[in-house]
């Protein structure tokens, strides 16, 4: 029983490898002409889609109106960002078997740092991709507004785009409820 | 206007006659196609919804169209022409560099061929939509469709022969396709009087051996026999497993006036093929190794190319040396299609002037060769007594029987031209259970799975040979006409009528769900090994030899790079080599350029086409994208300046460069 904060600090570090397996974010953009949708997938380290080619068709979509190509190589976060997740598991790691409550908190606070920044982030992403168009697109629309939700749906031309967690975004925020479980049952232990 | 009396009175038999009908059909179960919108609702089963996908596909042969085209049933509509013998203006087939020498052959480049039977691969006696083969009648050939993709695959020609028709029927596990002559040919071919006809020409049956794998297909061997004309074929299944079974005519072995000599033997025969005792002959050496000379075309997927090799050789088994390899069966008269129902056992002869269909026992055919019991030798082919092996008669069925398919219910379905009608019996007792009329004159029948061990007899359908007034007229020439049934009743129904391309002599049909599966979408670029392609922008280029010129060319939406040339002579050979970098599905890119004396290209996502371009006077042309890619397409367009064949203009190209301001 004792131990039980103990792994729990240790399962919801590990919980943050699953993102070096799973995707941590989906994008669909739905459309008549796209009965199947389109949808993207960014991971930790890179961006993809269902097909090879997904990319690229996203990439001719958002050409029509001047949009940036969206060049992985072009995303430094995609480089960078793995290595903070490794950082946050051998702290992790460290918290745990140091066992201690205010180690817990401090790692917790720590990770939710990283997820707002993260997902802050992600909005100056898209808000550049969004707005800061070509002034030779073939296609200008006035006042419309071309940036992908941060999180839920919004309609974009003829296109309805989602964005949405995915696996590896979940067990983000998986990792950190077992952080704060660790640490509450912890505080528990010694009333 | 005054209507005159006799008006009138026609106009009130129409009135009286239609209300006539109106209750007729209101009041009883009729079978006649209108009553579904009065009675049962045959509409609704063959309505298929916006948007929903048939159960079945149908390919239909394109007769002297030379091509398959393809269909959805129940609904009848058309899915695709899949361009196979003749060249198609369309697609470019035949026309750009890479699909040309798909119609190579020992006559050179023939860009036509008269297609008429298709045919599907087979596992284990069922269709699985793998391949589908085809014959060219004309300069006899067999070509393999990839279901994959739905292109041609390959094309093989078959020496020896005149008038591929009966072909390529399959064996259970697509082990062979077959190529029968339908002429008698001089073997070898020679400068010899026609009426030296019985003394010199031949009738020769070729086996295409099938790469499991692959698909690749090779002449295995070829067997030589007397030059009657050999009409339709198709391989044993189950029990008969082995054989191979091809009606005959003109056993008289004549050359002219063939209408009426050609028809005067009561019997002709159906000649059985053991196939598996060829095997071992042929690995036993029994064979002659002889010149030829005939082409065998290969379509690449990943380098997007075909190659013609000219084979130069081929093995013939000969019956005088291959005891038991071949048999006749007697049968009446000038026999059309012979078909084997789905258990094996019964070897149908749908012989075309006679009025009884005579179905041969397979069981009784090998007691009789165990017997010996042989009416006569003909060319070392030892002739069945037609008693010894007849199973039974469907008696007085119809006039001008042709072809005979199966439910896998036990029961029988034969087209009869000449009486215009299709015609269901029980398989055993010969009692004829069912007729329908056909508008006009079928040839042959199809349900899916109709000629394998299991049929899904859901469907038939008609493949008429004369439409008359079944449709909006058309002036002189009308599409011919197919019609669908619904069989899973006791009484076969009309359901629908649907024009076809050029003349489906025969069809076949398979559940979806067989196929849909495995269809490519696009071509992945990253496998694409065209010696002339341009993996991306960067790779785009135009480069001078002699006087060739190779534009590597690609296209996105919605730009060509390069889109502006300069640099090329009159006299000079263009090769425009266009690499589509599109990977979505349905996104192909057209290329035309001004003066091209071929087509177009029709570039699939992943794939290089090349059109050649010989410009023969100077000026600047136009080149534009030919299908609808976006709602950039028509800006999707470009310049090539042709200079005098002396000038010294450079060679430059580029995309997207700003004007010349001087
Ligand atoms: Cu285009």
């Amino acid at each position: 029983m004792k131990r039980i904060p103990q792994i729990l600090m240790l399962l919801g570090t590990l919980c943050l490898l699953t993102l070096f397996v799973f995707p941590m974010w989906k994008i669909q953009l739905f459309a008549p002409q796209y009965p199947d949708g389109v949808t993207m997938y960014i991971w930790i380290n890179k961006l993809g889609g269902d097909s090879p080619g997904t990319l690229q068709n996203v990439n001719i979509l958002n050409h029509y109106i001047g949009m940036k190509y969206i060049e992985p190589d072009a995303i430094p976060e995609l480089k960078y960002f793995q290595w903070i997740i490794l950082g946050m598991v051998g702290l992790g790691v460290a918290a745990a078997f140091w066992n201690k409550r205010s180690g817990f908190l401090i790692w917790l606070i720590l990770l939710a740092l990283i997820g707002i920044l993260g997902m802050y982030d992600f909005y100056l992403w898209e808000y550049d991709y969004g707005h800061n168009l070509s002034p030779k697109a073939p296609i200008k629309i006035p006042d419309a507004s071309f940036q992908p939700p941060l999180i839920g749906t919004k309609i974009i031309l003829n296109f309805v785009a989602k964005s949405l967690p995915h696996t590896g975004g979940y067990f983000f925020m998986l990792s950190g409820v077992l952080a704060a479980v660790a640490w509450w049952l912890k505080g528990k232990q010694k009333s | 206007m005054k209507k005159h009396p006799v008006q009138k009175i026609f106009g009130f038999l129409a009135l009286t006659s239609m209300l006539v009908l109106f209750f007729a059909s209101c009041n009883s179960n009729s079978n006649s196609p209108t009553s579904g919108v009065l009675g049962d609702d045959v509409a609704s089963q063959v309505y298929v919804g916006p948007g929903e996908y048939d159960e079945f596909y149908g390919f239909m042969s394109g007769g002297f169209s030379g091509q398959i085209s393809v269909y959805g049933l129940p609904s009848g509509r058309m899915l695709k022409v899949i361009p196979v013998f003749s060249q198609d203006a369309e697609k470019g087939y035949g026309y750009n560099e890479e699909t040309k020498p798909m119609l190579n052959t020992s006559h050179g480049f023939i860009p036509w061929d008269d297609s008429h039977h298709p045919e599907l691969s087979q596992t284990n006696g069922e269709t699985d939509g793998r391949w589908i083969f085809i014959n060219g009648n004309n300069t006899p050939r067999v070509a393999r469709i990839d279901l994959s993709t739905f292109e041609t695959a390959e094309i093989i020609e078959i020496p020896n022969s005149g008038g591929n028709h009966s072909s390529p029927f399959t064996t259970e596990n697509t082990e062979y396709v077959v190529a029968g002559t339908r002429f008698g040919v001089p073997y070898p071919q020679a400068d010899v009087a026609i009426n030296s006809y019985a003394e010199n020409f031949k009738g020769m049956l070729s086996f295409i051996k099938v790469d499991p794998n692959s698909g690749e297909m090779e002449i295995a061997f070829q067997v030589l026999l007397p030059a009657f004309d050999y009409d339709l074929a198709h391989s044993g299944k189950g029990k008969s497993h082995g054989w191979t079974f091809f009606t005959t005519y003109n056993t008289e072995e004549k050359s002219t006036l063939l209408e009426v000599n050609a028809s005067q033997n009561d019997k002709d025969f159906i000649a059985a093929i053991n196939w598996k005792k060829a095997e071992e002959y042929i690995a036993a050496g029994n064979y002659k190794e002889m010149p030829a000379n005939y082409a065998h075309n290969v379509y690449d997927e990943e380098t997007h190319m075909a190659t013609s090799t000219m084979m130069k050789s081929v093995k013939v088994l000969t019956p005088e040396d291959c005891p038991g390899l071949v048999y006749f069966l007697p049968t009446p008269k000038s026999p059309h299609g012979v078909d084997v129902d789905d258990t094996g056992e019964y070897i149908i002869g749908n012989g075309k002037l006679s009025a009884d269909l005579s179905v041969h026992s397979f069981t009784k055919m090998q007691e009789a060769i165990a017997n010996e019991s042989f009416e006569t030798e003909i060319a070392g082919v030892p002739v069945l007594k037609f008693e010894d092996i007849l199973a039974g008669v469907v008696e007085k069925a119809g006039l001008g029987p042709l072809h005979t398919e199966f439910d896998g219910r036990g029961n029988a379905y034969t087209s009869f031209f000449i009486s215009s009608e299709v015609v269901k019996w029980k398989v055993g007792t010969w009692e004829v259970l069912d007729r329908a009329p056909t508008y006009y004159s079928v040839g042959h029948l199809m349900i899916p799975g109709g000629d394998s061990r299991n049929p899904q007899g859901k469907y038939l359908v008609a493949l008429n040979k004369i439409t008359k007034d079944r449709y909006l007229p058309t002036g002189p020439e009308m599409n011919h006409s197919a019609q669908l049934y619904d069989i899973s009743g006791d009484k076969m129904k009309l359901l629908l009528d649907f024009p076809t391309i050029g003349e489906p002599h025969y069809a076949q049909g398979i559940s979806a769900d067989r196929i849909v599966p495995n269809v490519k979408k696009i071509y992945p670029i990253e496998d694409n090994k065209h010696p002339y392609r341009a993996m991306g922008e960067k790779d785009a280029r135009v480069e001078r030899d002699g006087n060739t010129v190779h534009v590597y060319m690609t296209t996105i939406r919605s730009h060509f790079a390069p889109d502006n040339i300069e640099g090329i002579k009159v006299g000079d050979k263009v090769y425009f080599h266009v690499t589509n970098l599109e990977q979505d599905w349905d996104v192909p890119h057209g290329f035309a350029v001004q003066g091209a004396q071929n087509a177009e290209l029709l570039i699939m996502p992943g794939q290089t086409e090349t059109l050649y371009w010989e410009p023969k006077s100077v000026g600047v042309y136009p080149f534009y994208c030919t299908d609808f890619c976006s709602a950039l397409h028509q800006e999707m367009q470009g310049y090539i300046r042709v200079s005098p064949a002396n000038s010294n203009i450079a060679l430059k190209w580029g995309l997207g460069e700003e004007e010349d301001q001087s």
